[in-house]
């Protein structure tokens, strides 16, 4: 078992008051799975990724645990997460060389960032350069500065940078979001790869996009405001989503093929709850079709078949 | 963390205050806004109704000479047999009036130059933005120097108009770059597609974007106005038959009451200085707080 | 109704605009009344540029746009006002849209200052309520709030009505729903499909081939300023013939073919021009590789 996350709850703090961001995620990533976390936007799942790695200023820890091959995670202690972060957990974010110092040449940062962590950069060069190889980049790149590259280009490095040391899991958030489809493409295959290649153990790959999942995702986890939905093999999820969210949220994206004039969708009327104030119980019943009385107690996110679980009454039935 | 409490408190009851209400809460609960707002204000009611208090004039030779502060005279006299109270007092209400004035004509001018440039872009922007260079790089203190020189100053007017015409140039860099990332939100292009013009769209629409903004310009020009009259005052080039916070300073510098041991002449004036460009500096800390969200302690 | 004909846009870059980028190149292309005509292309390939060059926000270097038989670029005072009283555009960031420091409703009273002041007050609130009844909003919700007080799709649904206010007769839809949530943005696009059907000409700009595919009756695909491939939306997409069309079609995420199932796209036509639109079948041309 590589990840155990176990009733992991953390809110964000705004001025309105606290955001119930993640609420109870419980849920098992085995050695070389890549989960696809998935949920509109505001419904948590990047809280929950980063919560995994750490927790910005105005997230607050409020229960749970995460344990990573055996090894409990202090999530709570900034300090003593460090030890774990960039060797056992690392995470390559949305936006990352963009928010990186201009004025360093990738190679540099490379060697920065490997000695702030106690490693000598030489040691690992050689590799460095074999994977930027392989991901397909020019040789020079490490003597570049991150305003020569392009999206795509960019997103390589920090995936190379950010598993140089083969982390047992690798968060992704967002990472093909920005990029064009040609080149998101490319960045999704990399993904696969670099578990097939063992350069990482398992991974979660956080996206709004269902069907970027679908292409490179083992298992799917929905979110929706800020509680667990429904988790299972890819296939499944996409082609036989238990969870009335996944289901009408499934049926609501166009895709290549279907036009309006041969079919009409539908979106989910409504809108995603403020997570200050959610709904009791379900969070998803203010907009279910099939919400019943049951729906005001909060369903338990649980496994309905091996390798399946979904927080709905009218699944687990 | 320390609002962590006052967070809560303020949230379940409404979903988010109106943004009038809200400034002022954040407004009450900032330390610097409220200590460097209530020196300046301190300061201008002791401009406003300090001379109103004391018999005395500022520049009759009335009184004994080199007194220590008593309750006739409450600052003392000076060399002269000035009361040093009556001239501070008159020096903080010219040293307002430099202020208002030479901050007001640069904030105008400032704002004109730079909405002009950062809107219209081109090669409008390059002259503009030549100009401001120019006048940029000129020393002002030195300008002043040669111009107060010539012209030989007579009123607290002229020497504020003067200074308000050199300080202006990093006021319209600023909001040169601040209407230069705002005239490429989307809802420029909704006004001028709605049929506004270019003038209703910089007033209308970009301008009230950076009330906030402009507002700490202005204190900041405001102090920084203060400042160089006090400078010129004090090297002389000022008006010399009136009164000011810099002269009083000149006097007692030539009469070399520093060395004599006549602080309360030397005192006041340089502490009145310090308190109210020092209070507008630590208020516009105070303010950015305030408007900048990511600046509130959460 | 809208006839781009032959349109060059370029800027100055660099230290004295030394250099030229061509953000658009000889592009031409017409929008019908009651058509939607989807404008696909990826970042950079000058698709927003066409929108504005529409709305006059941006002048053509070179080349006419043609607007029921007057030319855009001519228009100027009252002629300009009367001519955004026909065409008008929704963006893609609803939050950018609007002013944050007004309440939303400011987009409609702008309108009413310039285009219906001379409309008593209730006269006004019957005609807002009917656009807004359009758009599915009700007024109670959203009238009196600011931006950060109401969703996305709200947002963009006010925006839409706001130009249905003035009896457009085209609308130039910039990634309109690209920002909103997506269980919602669906509704704001057949809210589109819907307006078509009344005889509004929509061009419908996107980097989404699925959206594209959805609502459009005709398709252009733009790369680099260029269009490389256009014509009924059912060919397009049916018998792509670029090979950047059939790359981009290879590369779509989708929810019932995998991409190990696709061919992998190829680097062609990387850094080589493409040429002059040839037609290959009834309402389907195609750019020539140039040599």
């Amino acid at each position: 078992m590589s990840l155990h996350v176990d009733g992991l709850t953390v809110y964000y703090q705004s001025l309105r008051g606290d955001v119930k961001a993640v609420d109870g995620a419980t849920f098992e990533i085995a050695d070389g799975e890549i989960m696809g976390l998935a949920g509109e936007s505001g419904c948590g799942k990047s809280t929950l990724g980063k919560s995994l790695i750490r927790l910005d200023p105005r997230m607050r820890y409020l229960g749970g645990h995460a344990t990573l091959d055996g090894t409990e995670l202090p999530i709570w202690n900034d300090r003593a997460m460090n030890p774990f972060r960039f060797e056992h957990v690392s995470i390559v974010p949305q936006y990352a060389l963009s928010a990186l110092n201009p004025t360093r040449h990738i190679g540099k940062m490379a060697t920065e960032l490997l000695a702030s962590r106690g490693f000598d950069p030489s040691s690992h060069e050689k590799e460095l350069r074999r994977r930027l190889e392989l991901v397909g980049l020019p040789r020079d790149v490490l003597h570049r500065y991150p305003i020569e590259l392009s999206g795509g280009m960019k997103q390589r490095v920090v995936l190379v940078l950010s598993s140089l040391l083969n982390p047992s899991l690798l968060i992704a958030d967002e990472i093909t979001s920005a990029l064009d489809v040609s080149t998101q493409r490319a960045v999704g295959e990399l993904l696969v790869e670099f578990r097939d290649r063992e350069f990482v153990k398992s991974m979660i790959v956080i996206t709004h996009d269902l069907s970027v999942l679908y292409q490179v995702a083992d298992t799917i986890l929905v979110m929706y405001a800020g509680r667990l939905a429904e988790k299972g093999p890819a296939e499944d999820v996409v082609h036989r989503p238990r969870h009335p969210y996944t289901r009408l949220l499934l049926s609501s994206l166009p895709e290549v093929g279907v036009r309006y004039e041969h079919k009409r969708l539908r979106g989910i009327p409504g809108r995603p709850p403020s997570l200050l104030d959610p709904p009791s119980g379900c969070r998803f019943r203010t907009r279910c079709p099939l919400a019943t009385e049951r729906c005001k107690e909060c369903p338990l996110f649980a496994e309905v078949e091996p390798a399946r679980s979904v927080a709905c009454w009218k699944a687990a039935a | 963390m320390m609002a962590a409490g006052a967070v809560e408190a303020i949230a379940p009851a409404k979903p988010r205050p109106a943004p009038r209400s809200e400034f002022l809460y954040f407004a009450l609960r900032n330390w610097k806004f409220v200590l460097g707002s209530s020196v300046v204000l301190a300061m201008l009611l002791l401009a406003v109704f300090g001379p109103l208090l004391t018999p005395h004039k500022p520049l009759s030779f009335s009184g004994p000479t080199q007194q220590p502060p008593s309750s006739d005279y409450w600052f003392g006299t000076t060399s002269f047999g000035q009361d040093v109270y009556a001239q501070f007092v008159y020096g903080l209400r010219s040293a307002f009036l430099v202020g208002a004035l030479g901050g007001g004509i640069a904030f105008l001018v400032g704002a004109a130059v730079g909405f002009t440039a950062g809107y219209r872009g081109g090669w409008t922007d390059d002259l503009l933005n030549m100009l401001t260079n120019v006048v940029l790089v000129i020393p002002t203190l030195a300008i002043l120097i040669i111009v107060a020189a010539y012209m030989n100053v007579h009123s607290y007017t002229t020497e504020a108009v003067l200074i308000g015409l050199t300080s202006w140039p990093w006021a319209a860099r600023a909001v040169r770059a601040q209407t230069f990332s705002l005239k490429t939100r989307d809802f420029v292009d909704i006004a001028r597609l709605s049929g506004r013009n270019t003038r209703q769209i910089v007033t209308t629409e970009i301008a009230p974007n950076m009330s906030s903004y402009l507002f700490m310009m202005f204190i900041l020009l405001f102090g920084g106005a203060i400042l160089i009259g006090a400078s010129l005052d004090f090297l002389g080039l000022g008006p010399s038959t009136s009164v000011s916070l810099g002269l009083m300073m000149n006097s007692a510098f030539l009469s070399s009451a520093l060395l004599l041991g006549i602080w309360w002449w030397f005192l006041p004036p340089g502490l009145g200085i310090v308190a109210i460009v020092g209070g507008l500096y630590v208020m516009n800390v105070g303010l950015d707080e305030i408007f900048n969200p990511k600046l509130r302690e959460l | 109704m809208l006839t781009f004909d032959s349109c060059c846009k370029s800027y100055r870059v660099g230290a004295f605009g030394s250099s030229e980028l061509l953000a658009v190149d000889g592009v031409s292309f017409e929008v019908g009344a009651g058509e939607v005509v989807a404008l696909i292309g990826e970042s950079g390939s000058g698709k927003s540029t066409i929108g504005k060059l529409i709305l006059r926000l941006l002048r053509p270097t070179r080349g006419t746009i043609m607007f029921e038989g007057v030319d855009v670029a001519t228009l100027s005072g009252r002629a300009l006002r009367d001519y955004y009283g026909d065409v008008q555009a929704v963006f893609q960031d609803p939050f950018s849209s609007y002013n944050p420091i007004f309440k939303c409703d400011r987009v409609f009273t702008m309108l009413k200052s310039e285009y219906f002041s001379r409309l008593g007050s209730s006269e006004w609130s019957t005609k807002l309520e009917r656009s807004l009844d359009a758009v599915s909003l009700n007024p109670g919700d959203v009238f009196g709030k600011y931006t950060h007080q109401l969703s996305g799709g709200q947002l963009q649904r006010l925006l839409i009505a706001r130009a249905l206010l003035l009896d457009i007769k085209l609308l130039v839809a910039d990634e309109i729903i690209s920002m909103l949530d997506a269980s919602t943005r669906i509704d704001v696009l057949n809210l589109l499909a819907e307006l078509k059907s009344r005889g509004l000409g929509i061009l419908f700009i996107t980097h989404d081939l699925s959206l594209g595919n959805y609502i459009s009756d005709r398709t252009m695909i733009l790369r680099r300023g260029r269009i490389v491939e256009l014509g009924a939306t059912a060919r397009v997409f049916g018998n792509p013939l670029h090979p950047y069309t059939q790359a981009l079609l290879a590369s779509v995420p989708q929810l019932h073919t995998r991409w190990s199932e696709l061919p992998r796209p190829r680097d062609e036509g990387r850094g080589r021009a493409d040429g002059a639109l040839v037609q290959v079948e009834d309402d389907h041309f195609v750019a020539t590789v140039a040599a």
